[in-house]
C-alpha cells in the first residue's frame, strides 16, 4: 500500500532508483568478497604449507609438498577413485538408512510416550559406545563386505537426526496445536500438516551434520581387513611411508564428503523456503 | 437481528492444576451473547479472559457449568464448523502462502466443501482488503496483515460465531485503529457474531454492543455494560462525550476488579 503511494510520486521514484542502484551495487561487491576472501585464505595456507616444507626441509614421508600432493592426486586419479566408489556408496547408503530409521523412531517416538521413554535411554547408551570400538563389532557380525561399512555409517548418523527431528516434530506453537483442534484436524492431519513441516528446519540441520559422520564411519569402517576403500588406502598409505598418496587420499574422501553437503544443502534450500526462526 | 442467543455460559468454572497448586481460572461464570452481537472481553491479566474464549470454542473443557453453542454443546458447534478463532498470534503456517494459509480450514477436519453462499479464500481475502497477497509467504507481511490472513481464515467456511484472542495486541496503535474499523464492517457485513478479548478499554469500547469486565482470581463476571454509540460507528466516535463517559465508567469499573 505505501509502496504503491511512492511510487505515483515520479521525484520519489528517481530517488528510489538511485538508492536502489547504490544498494545493488554494494551487494554485488560483498558477495565477491564473500567468494575472494575464503579463496585468498586458501591460498595462504598452502603457501605456508609450501614455505614450511622448503624451509625445514621436511622429508617426503613425514609430509609432502603440496605440489607433491597435487601431482599425486593428478597420477593415481584411477586408483583414488576406484576406491572412493565404494566409501561413497557405503556413506550414502548409509546415510539412507540411518537417517530413514531416525525419521521413523522419532514419528513413533512423538505418538508414544511410553516408547519414547522405554528406548531413548537405549539410544543414548548404543551412541556413547565409540565408533572404533562398535565397529570391530559390526565386522565381525556382518561380514567383510559393504555391509558392515554401512552399518556404522548408518548407525553414526542415526542418533543426531533421531534428537533433532524428536524436537523438530515438537516444536510446534501451542497456538497452532489449537487451531487444529478448533479445526477437528486428525492426528494424521496435524502430523503431516504441521508437525512433518515444522521439523524440516530441524531435519535438514541434522541432514547436513550427518553427511560427514555417514563419510567418517564409512572410513573407520574400512580400516579393519578391508582391502579396498578410502579408509583402506588411507592405511596402506600409512604403512608404506607414501605420505603423498596418504595426503591426496584424505583430500579425496573430504572432497567428497563437502560435495556431499553441498548436495543436501541444494535439496535444503529448495524446500525450505520460508524464514525459519520467526515466529509464524 | 434476531434474538435467540448465540452463545450461553451457565455456572461455568474452570480449574488448572499447576505445579500441584490448583489455580481457579473461572468461577461460577454465566453470559448470554445474543446473535448478530459483538461482546468484548475486558479485565485485568490472569481473569480467565482468554480460558473463557477457550471454554466457548470447546479447547478448555469446564469442570463445572454448561456452554450452550448455537443450542448445541460447544462440542457440536467445533465439528459443524460454527466457530472461528483468532489468537493472539496469527498462528499462520510458515510454509505456507497467504493463500493456502486461508485454504487449511478445507484440508483438515473432514470439511472438503464450502457450505453453500459461504465466500471463498479470494473473496475472503478482498473482504480483508489482501487482494493481490495470495501468493506471499507470512513472514514477507507486516504483523497487521498477517492477523488480516488469521481473520480471513478464520471466516472461511462462513462460521456464525467469530471468537477473538486479543488479535490486535501485538500491532501498533495506527494498525490497530484502521483494524479495528475494519474488523466492524466485516462484522456488519457478514453478520457473524463476535466474542473479541481485549485489555485496551477504548478497543472493548469502540468495538463492542456490549462490554462484559471479569474480575480476577478467580475469574467471575463482574459487569455486564452495554455501550450506546450512533452507528455505524467511527474512530471521530472515540472523542465524543459519550464515549469519554462510558470508557470512564469502564475504567472505574475494571478498577475494583
Amino acid at each position: 500500500m505505501q509502496s504503491g503511494q511512492l511510487a505515483a510520486d515520479p521525484a520519489a521514484a528517481t530517488v528510489t532508483d538511485a538508492a536502489e542502484l547504490a544498494f545493488a551495487t554494494a551487494q554485488r561487491s560483498e558477495q565477491l568478497r564473500r567468494i575472494l576472501l575464503p579463496l585468498a585464505g586458501g591460498a595462504a595456507l598452502l603457501l605456508v604449507w609450501w614455505a614450511l616444507v622448503e624451509i625445514f626441509q621436511v622429508k617426503p614421508f613425514i609430509a609432502p609438498a603440496p605440489q607433491v600432493v597435487a601431482r599425486t592426486v593428478y597420477d593415481k586419479f584411477g586408483l583414488l577413485m576406484s576406491n572412493l566408489a565404494p566409501t561413497a556408496i557405503e556413506a550414502i547408503g548409509g546415510f539412507v538408512l540411518g537417517n530413514f530409521a531416525a525419521i521413523v523412531t522419532a514419528a513413533v517416538f512423538v505418538h508414544s510416550r511410553n516408547v519414547e521413554q522405554a528406548f531413548f535411554p537405549v539410544a543414548v547408551l548404543i551412541n556413547s559406545i565409540p565408533v572404533v570400538a562398535k565397529a570391530p563389532i559390526l565386522v565381525l557380525l556382518l561380514g567383510n563386505g559393504l555391509a558392515p561399512k554401512i552399518a556404522i555409517a548408518a548407525i553414526i548418523c542415526y542418533f543426531p537426526t533421531l534428537v533433532n527431528m524428536v524436537r523438530g516434530l515438537q516444536a510446534v506453537s501451542p497456538q497452532a496445536m489449537e487451531l487444529m483442534h478448533v479445526l477437528s484436524a486428525s492426528r494424521a492431519e496435524v502430523f503431516f500438516k504441521l508437525r512433518v513441516p515444522s521439523s524440516l528446519p530441524f531435519l535438514f540441520s541434522a541432514l547436513k551434520i550427518a553427511t560427514s559422520t555417514a563419510t567418517v564411519g564409512a572410513i573407520v569402517g574400512e580400516w579393519i581387513g578391508s582391502q579396498i576403500g578410502i579408509g583402506a588406502l588411507i592405511i596402506q598409505a600409512t604403512y608404506n611411508f607414501d605420505s603423498a598418496l596418504l595426503y591426496a587420499t584424505v583430500l579425496c574422501g573430504s572432497a567428497f564428503s563437502v560435495m556431499f553437503f553441498l548436495a543436501i544443502r541444494a535439496i535444503e534450500l529448495s524446500v525450505v523456503r520460508w524464514e525459519t526462526g520467526v515466529a509464524p | 437481528m434476531s434474538l435467540a442467543p448465540a452463545l450461553q455460559c451457565e455456572g461455568v468454572s474452570v480449574r488448572f492444576v499447576n505445579n500441584r497448586q490448583s489455580v481457579t481460572a473461572l468461577d461460577g461464570v454465566s453470559l448470554t451473547v445474543a446473535a448478530g452481537s459483538l461482546l468484548t472481553v475486558l479485565g485485568p491479566s490472569g481473569c480467565g479472559k482468554s480460558t473463557l474464549l477457550r471454554v466457548m470454542a470447546d479447547i478448555v473443557r469446564p469442570q463445572a457449568g454448561e456452554v450452550r453453542v448455537l443450542g448445541t454443546t460447544a462440542e457440536a458447534a467445533r465439528h459443524s464448523r460454527q466457530i472461528g478463532f483468532v489468537f493472539q498470534d496469527a498462528t499462520l503456517l510458515p510454509w505456507r502462502n497467504v493463500i493456502d494459509n486461508v485454504r487449511l480450514p478445507l484440508e483438515v477436519g473432514g470439511h472438503p466443501a464450502l457450505p453453500p453462499g459461504a465466500s471463498g479464500p479470494e473473496e475472503l481475502l478482498r473482504l480483508v482488503g489482501l487482494t493481490g497477497w495470495e501468493q506471499a509467504l507470512p513472514h514477507q507481511l507486516s504483523g497487521g496483515m498477517r492477523q488480516r490472513v488469521a481473520i480471513a481464515r478464520a471466516l472461511l467456511g462462513g462460521p456464525r460465531i467469530l471468537l477473538m484472542d486479543e488479535p490486535f495486541g501485538a500491532v501498533d496503535e495506527i494498525t490497530r485503529d484502521r483494524l479495528n474499523e475494519e474488523l466492524l464492517r466485516i462484522w456488519r457485513e457478514t453478520g457473524t457474531t463476535i466474542v473479541f478479548v481485549t485489555h485496551s478499554i477504548y478497543e472493548a469500547a469502540f468495538l463492542g454492543t456490549e462490554v462484559l469486565v471479569l474480575a480476577a482470581n478467580p475469574g467471575r463476571v463482574r459487569e455486564i455494560m452495554p455501550i450506546l454509540l450512533d452507528e455505524p460507528r467511527r474512530l471521530r466516535a472515540r472523542e465524543t462525550p459519550e464515549f469519554m463517559r462510558q470508557a470512564a465508567h469502564l475504567r472505574a469499573v475494571l478498577e475494583t476488579c
